[in-house]
């Protein structure tokens, strides 16, 4: 039972929680208490640290806007922020309720008159900016891997194809996203038209900038995992005569498999850096355009609550590689990562 | 052993009977005949191999011994199909060698299991590939299982490669080669990357499996007691460039073996000084020319 509890937490990435639970089962407590604290003592003490000297070097800058603010008042811009989104979705829930009411007694007096049912068009809080990101990256993110790992077997199986690919990669790899940006624009609003879009053109032209930069890691890494697997478990793939895609599911892609996850890590983390830049750039919606809207904004609140986005951002792209390193654990054979 | 697994090892020594019924009009069960093989590199052409002849009867254990670097390990690979000779070839069974396959069942030197999947699942995936037809899922399961505990490893076979130690998984590749059910065993190095002891505890097994299944064997090895321990006759290969065999030594002492009792054996010693004699002052190392 403790065993698998362990087992689960270190899984999940989140080994610093095993002492407690071999405190909890009465293992020897100091042995216990000298990992916990080098496991969660020494990260708070350089966490209240640094809000130390943030508060103390903050109050020291004089902007156009005030004070550069202090943890507290980023907190508490962080606590009106949530504040705005739970008044917006009551807001909201009030407006469904009352065009259902009103639809209902239309239909009361004229069970055949015409009624409407209008989308509530509120403000966009930070949560919702969020919700776009994430899911914008998201797309982007499995696009890429989707194109990136079958082009990078190919080529880790083939030299030639690899040769003859390779310098394109090299070019198109260290391009940033904001130059792609235009180009995406332009080549989205000229293909993807139609009356009735199922998807926001600028959540299209978010997505594929992301997918163009977090594309280049994982094929790199693919194509280089694939063409320096061990030979010989080639070799045992050719003993037992196992068929051309036998080969590549059975034995090139696991055997590949840390390295491809190392190439996704790189990926999404890029991504998510992308889709902030290009947001800001393009005004599409996102946290990159919630934090330009605060900076045009200008209030006396905008430079705290830019710098919650900021915390917001960091903190977000650390869970999605924390995420990406839970599954590697499980897919992967390799553990030690 | 159940008796499905009785059962089971008759039906395949059926076959297997005929095969050597068959070798017995014909001595040489499995022939190299004017095996050369060029390698292509930036400074041209590389001969490794030149004009190697060879025959081997069915059921015996051949080792080749040699200098590291001397193409001994290419002559295996070529039996295996996983190099083409350049000229000459390979019969075996009266049948040509063209391409790797199952009844050459190759125990690579580093065990080179598939880290990923469990001890029984890394045989089973040899098995699922070569009986798919000939077998059902229950058939399956009990001739992994039989493979496993032949080499000593039924304990073990639900843990990862990583979990076991190396002569462990030496042992799992050895099973897996085995279940294949070759015609020939081949051996690349199997007990290098070994300690001592774990190499002798093998080398052990591969006598007890050999004396129960009667396989024929090459092995590669740098070893010489090894070699003498195990071997019906050993083949001495020259120096590369363009080795080929030098001497073939009949081991010519009964079984089964008792590596104790054969220390002191005036036969054994003499067939050990023979060997180190041709590696050590009919051939020097390469690094001495």
């Amino acid at each position: 039972m403790k065993n698998r509890i362990i087992n689960y937490l270190e899984m999940a990435g989140v080994s610093w929680l095993v002492p407690v639970v071999r405190l909890c089962s009465g293992e020897n407590p100091r042995e216990q208490f000298s990992d916990l604290f080098s496991g969660i003592g020494l990260p708070v003490i350089a966490l209240v640290a640094f809000l130390f000297v943030w508060a103390g070097a903050a109050s020291q800058v004089k902007t156009s806007l005030g004070d550069l603010p202090g943890p507290v008042a980023v907190w508490a811009q962080g606590e009106n922020l949530w504040q705005e989104y739970k008044t917006e979705r009551a807001k909201e829930q009030a407006f469904y309720e009352r065009q259902e009411e009103r639809n209902q007694k239309k239909l009361e007096k004229d069970p055949n008159a015409e009624i409407k049912v209008r989308e509530y068009t509120g403000r966009v809080t930070f949560i919702d900016q969020i919700w776009t990101s994430l899911i914008t990256v998201f797309t982007g993110f499995v696009i890429a891997s989707l194109i990136a790992i079958p082009i990078g077997v190919v080529c880790g199986l083939s030299r030639n194809l690899y040769g003859a690919i390779s310098p394109l990669i090299q070019i198109f790899k260290p391009v940033s996203p904001l130059a792609w940006l235009p180009i995406v624009t332009m080549v989205v609003s000229a293909v993807y038209v139609t009356d009735n879009p199922m998807f926001e053109k600028s959540f299209i032209n978010s997505a594929i900038t992301v997918t163009l930069c977090s594309l280049w890691p994982t094929l790199i890494n693919t194509a280089m995992a694939v063409s320096s697997i061990d030979k010989d478990l080639i070799n045992v793939g050719r003993v037992i005569r196992l068929n051309w895609t036998a080969q590549i599911f059975k034995i090139a892609i696991p055997a590949s498999l840390p390295v491809i996850f190392t190439g996704l890590r790189i990926s999404l983390g890029i991504g998510w850096m992308v889709l902030i830049a290009a947001e800001m750039l393009a005004q599409n919606p996102g946290l990159g355009k919630f934090v330009w809207d605060e900076f045009q904004n200008g209030s006396s609140d905008s430079l705290a609550r830019i710098m919650f986005a900021v915390l917001a951002i960091g903190l977000i792209g650390f869970l999605l590689d924390w995420i990406m390193v839970a599954f590697q654990r499980v897919l992967s054979h390799d553990k030690n990562v | 052993m159940s008796k499905v697994f009785m059962f089971k090892r008759n039906e395949f020594e059926v076959a297997e009977t005929m095969i050597q019924s068959e070798a017995k009009n014909n001595p040489a069960f499995l022939e190299l005949s004017d095996v050369s093989i060029e390698f292509q590199t930036k400074k041209g052409p590389f001969k490794a191999l030149d004009n190697v002849n060879l025959k081997i009867g069915n059921g015996e254990f051949i080792s080749i011994i040699g200098h590291s670097g001397c193409g001994k390990s290419t002559v295996l690979n070529i039996v295996a199909g996983l190099h083409k000779a350049t000229t000459g070839g390979v019969i075996l069974n009266n049948k040509e060698v063209d391409e790797p396959g199952p009844d050459r069942a190759v125990v690579f030197q580093n065990h080179s299991l598939l880290p990923w999947l469990t001890c029984y699942q890394n045989v089973e995936l040899a098995v699922k590939a070569i009986f798919k037809k000939r077998m059902n899922k229950a058939e399956m399961k009990s001739w992994i299982e039989h493979n496993l505990s032949l080499v000593h490893m039924d304990h073990a076979m639900h843990k990862y490669p990583a979990e076991v130690s190396g002569g462990m998984k030496q042992r799992v590749g050895i099973a897996r080669a085995l279940a294949m059910q070759p015609t020939v065993l081949l051996m690349d190095e199997p007990f290098g990357a070994l300690d001592a002891l774990t190499r002798a505890h093998l080398q052990d097994s591969v006598m007890e499996i050999q004396a129960e299944l009667k396989n024929t064997v090459i092995m590669i090895t740098h070893d010489v007691d090894e070699a003498v321990l195990l071997s019906d006759k050993i083949v001495m290969m020259t120096n590369g460039p363009a080795a080929t065999i030098g001497e073939i030594l009949a081991i010519d002492l009964e079984r089964p073996r008792d590596r104790i009792r054969l220390a002191n054996d005036k036969r054994y010693n003499e067939y050990r000084t023979e060997v180190l004699k041709f590696l050590y002052e009919r051939q020097h190392r390469p690094s001495e020319h």
